[in-house]
C-alpha cells in the first residue's frame, strides 16, 4: 500500500527526494562492511540526526506512527516492555 | 566510617507511660530528613510535635548526597541554611564520558545574584545531625529515640498511635498524623495502603570512598567506560574528602557478593587507578524503583517523602522532593488546625504533590531507562547519542544521566488564582512557580526570598498599594504581610531596595504590579494595579475556599 499524506497532517509523504534511486543506494551502501549491531547503530544516528533537523515534535511523532503503521506487536517472547 | 560517628540520641520516657493517652496536636512518624523537617516547621509555627522513630540515630552510611537550590531555600527558611551549606560542598561542572573519552561537560553555571547555588553535596547524615540539632533548639519538638510506630488506628477526630518503647509499649493520641517512615513505609501497611508503581532490575553498588586525591569537586558519569564494560559509573564529591562511587551492576549481580570489600576494592582500584590511596567508608547494594501512593491523605494520616513516592536516585528527586513536600503540607496544616481554613485544604497538599510525585517519578524513570536501557532497540539509540554528544550540540541535549532536581511548578493548582484578562507578565516566575530569589537591601537582610518568610506576602512594585489597604487588610483574618520594592516608605509594609535593579527584571516589575505568594513561596495570584477585593479573594482560593465553593456547587 503507498502511503500518502492525508489532509491535515504535516508529514511530507509525497515524492521529495530528487534521485530517489541515488538516494537509496547511498542508504544501503552506508551500511556495507557493517555487522547487524552496528548497522542499528548506524541508523539510530540517522535516525536522530534527521530527527533533530526536522524538530517539529508533530512531524516526529506523525512519522513515527507511519513508521509502526502495519509492523503487528511481536508475540513471539516476553523480552518487550 | 574514619569521618562520621554516628551521634546515638537518648530521651526520657514517654509521659504516656506514666498516665493515661496523652493528646497531641501532631505526631510525625519517621525522623528522617522528611519527618525532621515537618516537625522543625511545625515548631517554628508554635505547634507542639512529637517524633516518633524505632531507631537511635541519623542515617546509617549516606544515602541522599545532592541538595537542590530549591530545598537549601527551605532550609533557610527552617533555620538550617547555613549550618548545611557551610559544611557542604558547592558543585557546577559535570562531565560525561562515553567509553574512553569525554563526550561533552556542563556548567550549572550559578546566575550572580541568588543566595544558594543549585546544588551542594553532603552526606545526608550531616544533613540529619544538623535537623536533629534545630529540633532540639525549638521547645515544641520532642524527639523519641527508639520509639516504634506498630500499630495505628484513625478515628474521625483523632489517630490513635500504638508505640513500643524502650520502657514499653504505649498509645499516643494525635490529632493528626504525619507519616514520615521511608520508603518500607510500616505505617502504610498498618493503614492497608500501598505505594504503585515499577521497580526497576539492575543492580547498583554505591559506595562512599574517603581519598585525598586531586579529583575536581565535578560529577562525573561514565557510559560504558574501560574500568567498567557495558555498566554505567559515577564519582561525585562530598564533605569531608568523602567521594560517592556509583557503579551499575545489571540484574544479574549477587548482592552479598558485590558488597564484600575483596570484591569492591578491585572495582575502585580500576576506577581511580593505582597511585590513589583510599579507604571505602560505606558500602551498599541497590535496586531503584519508581512509585507512589494513589492519594497522599488519608483523613488524618498525612504521608510524605519516600513514604508517599519512591524514585530512583538519578537526578537526586528523593529527599528534594520530601522536603518540598513538607513545604507544602505544614502551612496548609496549620491553617486548618488554626480553623482558619477547611480541612479540604489539606487535599490540595495531595494533589499539588502527587503532581510533583509524577514529574519525578517521570524524570528519573526516563534517566534509568537511559542509563540501562531495557531492548536492544533502546541501547541502540543510547549508543548513539553518546557517539553523536561528542560532535553535536543537539545530541548533548539529549543525554540523560540524571536530570537535575528543580522546584515543580503546580500548573493548575486549585489554589491559584487565574491572570485577569488583557494581563500580562515577562516574569521569571509563572503562576504556580516557587519564587525565583534576588539580592535587595532592607531590614531582614540581603535576600529576597527571606522576606517571604512563613506567611502569605504581597509582594509589590513602588506604591503600588494604598497605606489605608495595608491597614485594613493588617486585620483580616486571613492576612499578608506586604513587601514593598522601592517607593516611599508605608506603616506595615516592609520596604527594600532592589539594589541591583534584578528584582524588577526577574519579575517583570512595574509601578502597580503585585504577587501574591504563599506561605512556601509558591506564587499563586499576581496583577498589574492593587485591587483589594482581588486579594482577599486571591487569598480565600490559596487557603481553600474554592474547594468549598465547589463542593457546595456540587
Ligand atoms: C543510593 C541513594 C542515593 C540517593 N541520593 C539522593 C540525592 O542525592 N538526593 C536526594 O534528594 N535523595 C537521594 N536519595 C533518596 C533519599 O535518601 C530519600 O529520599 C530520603 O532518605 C527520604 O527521606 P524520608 O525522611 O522520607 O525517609 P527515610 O530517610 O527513610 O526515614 C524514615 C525514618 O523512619 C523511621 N521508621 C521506619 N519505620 C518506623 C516505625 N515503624 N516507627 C518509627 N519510625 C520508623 C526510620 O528509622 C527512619 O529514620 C538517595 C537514595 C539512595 C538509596
Amino acid at each position: 500500500m503507498i502511503a500518502h499524506s492525508l489532509p491535515g497532517t504535516l508529514l511530507n509523504t509525497q515524492p521529495n527526494i530528487q534521485a530517489p534511486d541515488d538516494f537509496y543506494q547511498e542508504l544501503v551502501d552506508m551500511h556495507r562492511d557493517l555487522s547487524a549491531q552496528q548497522s542499528a547503530l548506524v541508523n539510530a544516528k540517522l535516525i536522530l540526526l534527521l530527527a533533530n533537523h526536522v524538530g517539529d515534535p508533530v512531524i516526529l511523532r506523525e512519522a513515527m506512527r507511519a513508521a509502526r503503521q502495519d509492523i503487528e506487536p511481536d508475540q513471539s517472547d516476553g523480552t518487550r516492555g | 566510617m574514619k569521618t562520621y560517628l554516628n551521634p546515638i540520641y537518648s530521651c526520657a520516657a514517654p509521659i504516656e507511660l506514666s498516665g493515661p493517652p496523652h493528646h497531641w496536636p501532631v505526631v510525625v512518624a519517621g525522623a528522617g530528613p522528611v519527618g525532621l523537617c515537618a516537625a522543625i516547621d511545625l515548631a517554628q509555627r508554635g505547634i507542639d510535635v512529637i517524633v516518633l522513630d524505632e531507631d537511635n540515630t541519623v542515617s546509617v552510611g549516606s544515602r541522599a548526597i545532592c541538595w537542590a537550590k530549591r530545598t537549601l531555600e527551605i532550609f533557610d527558611r527552617l533555620g538550617c541554611g547555613d549550618c548545611i551549606v557551610g559544611k557542604g560542598v558547592e558543585w557546577n561542572v559535570g562531565r560525561v564520558f562515553f567509553r574512553d573519552e569525554q563526550i561533552y561537560q556542563f556548567d550549572l553555571l550559578p546566575e550572580a545574584g541568588h543566595r544558594r547555588p543549585a546544588f551542594i553535596n553532603l552526606q545526608q547524615y550531616w544533613v540529619e545531625q544538623i535537623l536533629v540539632e534545630r529540633c532540639l533548639g525549638l521547645p515544641q519538638t520532642e524527639l523519641r529515640w527508639h520509639n516504634k510506630v506498630v500499630g495505628v488506628t484513625p478515628r474521625s477526630d483523632h489517630v490513635a498511635i500504638r508505640v513500643v518503647a524502650p520502657e514499653g509499649e504505649y498509645t499516643i493520641l494525635a490529632d493528626w498524623l504525619i507519616v514520615a517512615d521511608g520508603a518500607r513505609s510500616p505505617v502504610r501497611g498498618m493503614l492497608g495502603l500501598e505505594s504503585e508503581g515499577q521497580a526497576f532490575r539492575d543492580r547498583f553498588l554505591i559506595a562512599d570512598v574517603l581519598m585525598h586525591s586531586d579529583f575536581p569537586t565535578e560529577r562525573w558519569f561514565w557510559f560504558d567506560p574501560p574500568f567498567h564494560r557495558h555498566q554505567s559509573a559515577l564519582l561525585h564529591r562530598q564533605a569531608d574528602n568523602v567521594w560517592r562511587v556509583d557503579f551499575q551492576l545489571g540484574p544479574d549481580a549477587d548482592p552479598e557478593e558485590e558488597k564484600k570489600p575483596e570484591k569492591i576494592m578491585p572495582r575502585l582500584r580500576a576506577m581511580l587507578g593505582d597511585n590513589t590511596e583510599f579507604e571505602i567508608e560505606w558500602a551498599s547494594v541497590y535496586t531503584f524503583q519508581c512509585r507512589r501512593m494513589r492519594s497522599f491523605r488519608h483523613g488524618r494520616a498525612l504521608f510524605v517523602g519516600d513514604a508517599a513516592h519512591l524514585v530512583s536516585p538519578f537526578g537526586a528527586r528523593g529527599a528534594n522532593s520530601g522536603i518540598q513536600d513538607v513545604d507544602n503540607l505544614i502551612w496548609k496544616l496549620e491553617l486548618v488546625m488554626a480553623g482558619q481554613a477547611p480541612e479540604s485544604l489539606l487535599d490540595s497538599y495531595a494533589t499539588e504533590r502527587a503532581f510533583a510525585a509524577d514529574e519525578n517519578i517521570r524524570h528519573s524513570t526516563r534517566s534509568t531507562d537511559f542509563i540501562t536501557p531495557k531492548s536492544e532497540a533502546s541501547r541502540a539509540f543510547r549508543d548513539a547519542t553518546l557517539l553523536l554528544a561528542k560532535h553535536h550540540a543537539f545530541a548533548r541535549r539529549l543525554v540523560n544521566s540524571g536530570r537535575l532536581s528543580l522546584p515543580t511548578t503546580l500548573e493548575a493548582s486549585v489554589l491559584s488564582t487565574q491572570d485577569r484578562a488583557g494581563e500580562a507578565f515577562a516574569s521569571v516566575v509563572p503562576l504556580g512557580g516557587a519564587a525565583v530569589d534576588a539580592p535587595v537591601e532592607g531590614p531582614r537582610g540581603v535576600w529576597l526570598l527571606s522576606y517571604l518568610d512563613g506567611g502569605f506576602t504581597l509582594l509589590v512594585f513602588d506604591n503600588s498599594v494604598p497605606a489605608d489597604a495595608v491597614e485594613v487588610l493588617a486585620n483580616d483574618a486571613n492576612s499578608c504581610n506586604v513587601v514593598q520594592v522601592g517607593g516611599k516608605s508605608v506603616a506595615g509594609a516592609s520596604r527594600v531596595e532592589d539594589s541591583e535593579r534584578l528584582v524588577a527584571a526577574r519579575y517583570d516589575g512595574k509601578p502597580g504590579t503585585c504577587y501574591l505568594f504563599r506561605p512556601d513561596q509558591h506564587l499563586c495570584a499576581r496583577w498589574r494595579s492593587f485591587d483589594l477585593q482581588s486579594l482577599r479573594g486571591a487569598i480565600a482560593r490559596a487557603t481553600g475556599q474554592a474547594y468549598v465553593e465547589a463542593m457546595e456547587a456540587a
